[in-house]
């Protein structure tokens, strides 16, 4: 097997069903065969502050944590957030993101600006950019708040592993009244286009 | 076989449960929360919450004088609350085989200090263990049950915040069977440490020491890799994996046991490669032990002492990169927050407004200190806000006296804070502490206490009754109020505070978050009348994470206040600011 690790950083705001996408992320790479870790930090996160989990899969992984700008994909669930994260990234690396805002209390309390023309500067440093609008594909799916799952969808096609390994780890993972919702919303994110800038 | 992907946590709970574990006890506590509950989902295992550490451990000490096997977990700082048992337990053994996590913070991603517990193990005189993923979590923990009965002596099993919360493949594998059936047997030379047992039991701690140190040059979880020889790694924990990934080629000697050290395994690598280091996150624990055997070896002058290490950061120590740099670019920080309808919010908003000076707590609570609400002084550690207040009270001058209230959150109260508003009433203390009673132990992830009204393993039990209980230690005063009500919030913690005597408020509202039923309940939203509202930003002062200043766009100062009705709870302490009626419920 090929020695090489793949690196995936999902960053977003606490309680946007990062651990989730992480968790399905990690199942999919076990049912293919791959040796994988997963790492990520609970507590005072969950209070709405920021969440970094880490994903690495090959054939034998070692750090738990992604070493410092060796990620090869940026999987972003809020704009700030993946703005913040770039340095995790190997240069020429991708960037999926979520086109939402999530306000921090700073900018809630009227104190500073939320930052502007993020997705450019995104862009200006890492050309290798898909934005989606989670929420409204989620929304087509069937539930808002299965915008993870498409986000998880538009990942997917980046990564060399057969559909049927995803759509068995989201069985697994995901409570069954919402299991039909996000496999259509999986479907979705699947379907976008990752067209090369 | 079976495979699947566990954290760290579930894994030592999955080893408990192979290894016929009978007894798990806890109190919760970042990063070591998630083991208690997985425990519970194997009814083999009697799981349950202790009010604190010290008393986690002696359930599990009891457990194990009966003859069962018993884990008992904590966070690094719960060790000190557990230290007393710990180290007279070093001198009895055990029984039944004993297990005691300790998961350590480095970089403090929710923690108070990063002291690092392996000095324990050496202070203690007892083994420890630290895997480096979940596979070692689970074999290691088996292993621990296994060698504390071996060697008559309770094990530490060291995890780290990487190691407890990370995920990693596990091959699962059977309960073990045949274990002695427990039952009480009599050995007072053994288990009651009275001067004259106690002292023919010093010797055998030490002589323990020595064996499990030889014995540790044999055993499989010391390991020698053997790769390039020019450098030679002595590491552990997820430093190990650090390591392999930072520098693949170096030869390493990977730890399974940081304590007793294995000195002539220690030796024979040292032997056999040109330059010796030793790559620990915090404290130098090995380099010392490995100096004091008069063996040269790097280790501080390179690697940090403070913080965790990383793959990149163990890169620039051997200097193969540059240090990361940080991006000068400044972005609006995303701390965590209250929840929206968090009932601690209009106390703190209170106590700002009363100018009190706050002895804090642990708890999601201690979120208080933050803007805007800025209304806690001090945190120290578990149950201290009341001691401190006693403390203060004692030095102030009498006008000064009246500014200080201790505020402690109800898990916090129960674990070490009864002590301290005994002692406030005993010694005639006039300060005023708040209680906030939100039914949880909320900031660790909701787990139940002594006064949520159910255990661990979800059966109804008695809840504590606060005024009753502070009645019985003595207190006067006691007043019942609604957080959600600022005006009487305001009012009762004015009049306690002119108090000479020691009083205390009990808040009794719930945690947001509480899913049992009938516990909270959200009401309808609240909006902002655009129209109404002038822009006075009244509102923003409690710092609500559901109500957002919206800038007029003009360039100008000016703005209006909006709620967001998926957020919102619809507490009701921002319409009691609004002085222009703006804030109502949604139509
Ligand atoms: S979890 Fe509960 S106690 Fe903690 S901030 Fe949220 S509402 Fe408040
Ligand atoms: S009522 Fe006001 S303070 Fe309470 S949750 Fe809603 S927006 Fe926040």
């Amino acid at each position: 097997m090929n020695k090489r690790i793949t690196n995936i950083l999902l960053v977003g705001v606490g309680g946007q069903g990062i651990l989730l996408a992480a968790e399905i992320l990690s199942e999919t790479m076990l049912l293919a065969g791959f040796d994988v870790k997963k790492s990520e930090i609970h507590g005072m996160s969950q209070r709405g502050g920021s969440v970094v989990s880490h994903v690495r899969y090959g054939a034998e992984v070692f750090s738990p944590i992604v070493p410092e700008g060796e990620g090869d994909i940026l999987f972003g669930f809020e704009l700030m957030e993946t703005y913040r994260s770039l340095s995790l990234l190997k240069p020429g690396g991708a960037v999926v993101t979520n086109d939402l805002r999530i306000a921090p209390p700073s900018v809630l309390m009227g104190q500073e600006p939320y930052p502007e023309g993020l997705t450019d500067r995104i862009r200006a440093r890492f050309p290798d950019l898909l934005l989606l609008d989670g929420q409204k594909l989620a929304s087509e799916a069937g539930n808002v708040r299965a915008a993870n799952t498409v986000l998880l969808g538009a990942v997917s096609r980046r990564l060399d592993i057969d559909e049927h390994y995803w759509l068995q780890a989201i069985e697994k993972m995901v409570p069954k009244k919402a299991l039909e919702v996000n496999k259509k919303a999986f479907l979705l994110g699947r379907a976008s286009d990752w067209s090369k800038p | 076989m079976n495979k699947e992907i566990l954290s760290g946590n579930e894994a030592i709970a999955r080893g408990a449960y192979e290894a016929g574990c009978r007894v798990a006890s806890a109190y919760p506590g970042t990063p070591s929360t998630e083991i208690l509950e997985n425990t519970v989902n194997y009814k083999e295992i009697d799981s349950a919450w202790a009010p604190n550490e010290k008393v986690a451990l002696e359930v599990a000490i009891g457990a194990s004088f009966g003859g069962g096997r018993a884990l008992c977990t904590m966070k690094h700082v719960g060790v000190n609350v557990a230290a007393d048992p710990l180290f007279t337990l070093s001198y009895t053994g055990v029984n039944g085989g004993l297990v005691l996590v300790t998961a350590d913070d480095p970089e403090m991603h929710s923690s108070q200090n990063e002291q690092d517990n392996r000095n324990y193990a050496k202070f203690a005189k007892v083994p420890m263990l630290e895997p480096a993923d979940s596979q070692e979590c689970k074999e290691f923990t088996r292993l621990a049950f296994e060698l504390s009965e071996q060697y008559d002596t309770p094990v530490m099993l060291r995890t780290t915040t990487r190691i407890s919360h990370s995920k990693s493949i596990v091959t699962l594998a059977e309960r073990v069977s045949g274990l002695a059936q427990p039952k009480l047997v009599k050995n007072a030379a053994k288990l009651v440490m009275l001067p004259g047992n106690a002292r023919v039991r010093h010797p055998f701690v030490e002589d323990r020491i020595k064996k499990l140190s030889e014995a540790g040059a044999t055993m499989a979880i010391n390991r020698r890799e053997l790769r390039d020889t020019s450098i030679g790694i002595i590491t552990s924990g997820v430093c190990y994996q650090y390591v392999r990934e930072a520098l693949p080629d170096a030869s390493t000697l990977k730890l399974g046991m940081v304590h007793p050290l294995p000195h002539s395994l220690i030796r024979e690598f040292a032997a056999q490669v040109d330059n010796l280091y030793v790559v620990e996150e915090l404290d130098p624990f090995i380099e010392e032990q490995v100096k004091s055997m008069g063996i040269a070896v790097t280790g501080k002058e390179l690697i940090p002492l403070c913080g965790e290490l990383t793959p990149g950061r163990i890169r620039s120590a051997f200097g193969l990169q540059q240090p990361q740099s940080v991006s000068e670019e400044k972005l609006p920080g995303r701390p965590p927050n209250m929840c929206p309808g968090c009932p601690h919010r209009g106390v703190f908003f209170a106590l700002n407004q009363l100018k009190a000076y706050v002895t804090g707590d642990i708890g999601c609570y201690t979120l208080g200190f933050m803007p805007p609400l800025s209304a806690m002084d001090t945190c120290v550690c578990m149950g201290a806000s009341i001691g401190m207040a006693t403390g203060v009270s004692k030095v102030v001058s009498a006008e000064e006296r009246k500014r200080v209230v201790a505020v402690i959150g109800d898990s916090t109260f129960l674990h070490t804070g009864i002590n301290g508003l005994m002692d406030m009433v005993y010694n005639n203390s006039p300060s005023t502490v708040v209680i906030l009673d939100n039914r949880i132990t909320a900031m660790t992830g909701r787990q139940d206490n002594p006064a949520s009204g159910f255990t661990l393993m979800d059966d109804p039990s008695h809840s504590i009754d606060f005024p009753l209980l502070c009645k019985s230690l003595g207190v006067k005063h006691i007043r019942v109020i609604n957080p959600f009500d600022l005006e009487q919030t305001k009012s009762v913690l004015q009049e306690e505070m002119e108090r000479s005597e020691t009083s205390v408020i009990i808040t009794d509202k719930p945690c947001v978050l509480v899913k049992r039923e009938g516990v909270f309940q959200k009401g309808p939203a609240y909006t902002v009348e655009v129209e109404r509202c002038t822009g006075c930003r009244a509102c923003l002062k409690i710092g609500c994470p559901a109500i957002e200043w919206r800038p007029s766009g003009d360039g100008s100062k000016k703005g209006t206040a909006f709620i967001d009705p998926l957020l919102c709870t619809g507490c009701d302490v921002c319409r009691q600011l609004c002085k222009f009626d703006a804030i109502g419920r949604a139509k």
